[in-house]
């Protein structure tokens, strides 16, 4: 049975979050108060929005959200809507609401196969990579499943197409960075159009669990 | 008669292409010499549309490529550590400067300096299993054995059998280090640079069981015989390959620090073990004066142990010499 929340151990979280310990432990109640912005657009229970882009965070590992929400504070994630929120939490309100979508399970669809050949492309793309490009294969970070390693590289099995999708193109477009590395950067700057589109497609339709 | 011109070019457009993309994070990696042979190594959308194979023999190719892409599945039985073939084989074995597998298949039989004898593309497998995988090897003409043989020689296809002048081969080099490399710059370098994948402890990292980051040392890693236990070979690898999807990121004199750093950690004893590391050194000194295995890093004698890891054995048979005498 898959790990649902893998709460990274000492190893590699050190580093990353050293900066966001609260000064209370996590709490879900107080992170529930504190996510009432935040659940407008993500849902109670996490699920996002497919046809608006908006991630859903029930598949995120607390110390993921943590870390995004910084980058969203510094400017390294640049998003007219998400900056503006994430400037006004403190570490505290940061801790809590992660932990409160930490503990939500969404159940979400599993969208339509419409395109047998994008996802075929996608396919190969998620458990292949495309080496003559320098492009690994997405689990050779993300997990066998996709379904996320640590609190640094985050599932991708079930999350929306179009968050996956906008994400790639915004490590392109030079909208998001400081990722650990740089393994993103990387990774999304080799891939086209089309890559993105298929293993975004290809990455939705996985299960999540 | 095969095409060096052809292939480069079609090398040079593919590179093209990537370094287009690829602005943001460049890959460096050295130039090819003008007179070497340039591989494509075929790929298994190439393994289905060829027609000409029986589809035994595709059967066949596909399982060892099942075999090298998780060769955990012979836990226990032929791999006694965390490794598969393609922890270090990057890119299912086709990509230059990762050591790729198919040089194998086209220039042996040969005379190796690692057991001064001819070895075998099996038998060149085999040391693979006895040292990289610190277990023991499928048997000779096994099914698991022709699987990989066959996977290795359809990669080759189309390659001059014993052209030695390759492009890509092996890990490359790295120019010596302008400063002796060093266990402490090294640590840094590990800590900055390999720690968020292969784990502070670089006991790597698994999810639910199934090894994600293969250990760089320690029980599940590769043992003392293992080429990686070479300073000059793990930095080639490391300076070509990683971090994954960055070759060329570390500079030279990091890449010697980061794997001498590695490769002063403590691993399963080297399967050729005799009387003490030091006298095993000796013996096989024209490997060993490669690693520190025998030598006093931070107050102790590395490989001075019996702990062969997982594996309930020294040496496998398979290792064996032979003499035409």
């Amino acid at each position: 049975m898959p790990q649902r929340k893998p709460f990274l151990g000492a190893v590699t979280a050190v580093a990353l979050t050293a900066a966001a310990i609260p000064a209370a432990a996590a709490d879900v109640e107080r992170g529930r108060q504190a996510a009432q912005t935040c659940i407008a657009c993500h849902q109670a229970d996490g699920a996002g929005n497919a046809a608006l882009g908006y991630p859903r965070l029930d598949l995120f590992a607390e110390d993921y959200i943590i870390q995004q929400l910084q980058h969203f504070k510094a400017g390294h994630r640049q998003n007219p809507l998400m900056q503006p929120f994430a400037r006004n939490l403190n570490e505290q309100q940061m801790a809590d609401i992660a932990a409160y979508y930490g503990a939500q399970q969404a159940a979400v669809p599993t969208p339509p196969a419409t395109d047998a050949a994008l996802l075929a492309q996608g396919e190969k793309l998620v458990h292949q990579g495309d080496w003559d490009r320098h492009i690994p294969a997405c689990t050779s970070c993300h997990g066998p499943d996709n379904r996320g390693v640590g609190a640094s590289f985050p599932a991708l099995a079930g999350q929306h197409a179009s968050y996956i999708e906008s994400q790639l193109q915004a490590w392109r477009n030079g909208t998001r960075s400081h990722d650990p590395l740089n393994l993103m950067l990387a990774v999304a700057g080799r891939m086209t159009d089309s890559d993105i589109k298929a293993a975004a497609a290809y990455l939705a339709a996985q299960p999540a669990k | 008669m095969y095409s060096r011109i052809l292939m480069t070019t079609a090398f040079s457009l593919i590179m093209a292409h990537s370094a287009q993309a690829a602005d943001k994070v460049p890959v460096k990696l050295p130039d090819f010499e003008p007179e070497q042979y340039v591989h494509t190594a075929p790929t298994l959308a190439d393994l289905d549309a060829d027609e000409s194979i029986h589809p035994e023999l595709r059967k066949v190719i596909k399982r060892g490529y099942d075999l090298f892409m998780n060769t955990q599945q012979l836990r226990g039985e032929n791999v006694f550590n965390d490794m598969s073939c393609r922890n270090c084989h990057l890119g299912e074995g086709r990509q230059h400067w990762s050591a790729p597998i198919w040089p194998a298949a086209t220039t042996l039989p040969d005379y190796r300096d690692k057991n001064w004898q001819v070895n075998s593309l099996e038998e060149r497998i085999a040391g693979c299993f006895s040292y990289s995988m610190n277990g023991k090897p499928p048997a000779y003409g096994s099914d698991n054995m022709l699987a990989l043989v066959a996977y290795h020689q359809w990669l080759a296809r189309g390659a001059p059998v014993y052209e030695k002048n390759i492009a890509g081969r092996g890990f490359g080099k790295v120019a010596d280090p302008a400063q002796t490399p060093d266990y402490q710059r090294g640590k840094k370098v590990f800590q900055e640079n390999c720690a968020i994948c292969h784990g502070a402890d670089g006991q790597g990292q698994r999810v639910n069981g199934v090894v994600q980051f293969p250990p760089l040392w320690g029980d599940g890693a590769y043992n003392w015989g293992a080429g990686m236990a070479r300073v000059d070979t793990a930095a080639a690898f490391i300076k070509h390959n990683m971090p994954l999807g960055q070759p060329g990121k570390l500079s030279d004199q990091e890449a010697w620090d980061v794997a001498y750093y590695i490769n002063a950690q403590e691993r399963p004893q080297d399967p050729r073990f005799e009387k003490s590391a030091a006298y095993t050194r000796e013996k096989y000194l024209n490997f060993h004066r490669r690693t520190l295995y025998g030598t006093e890093v931070n107050g102790r004698v590395l490989g001075e142990h019996n702990n062969t890891g997982a594996k309930p054995f020294l040496k496998p048979e398979a290792l064996r010499s032979r003499t035409f005498d």
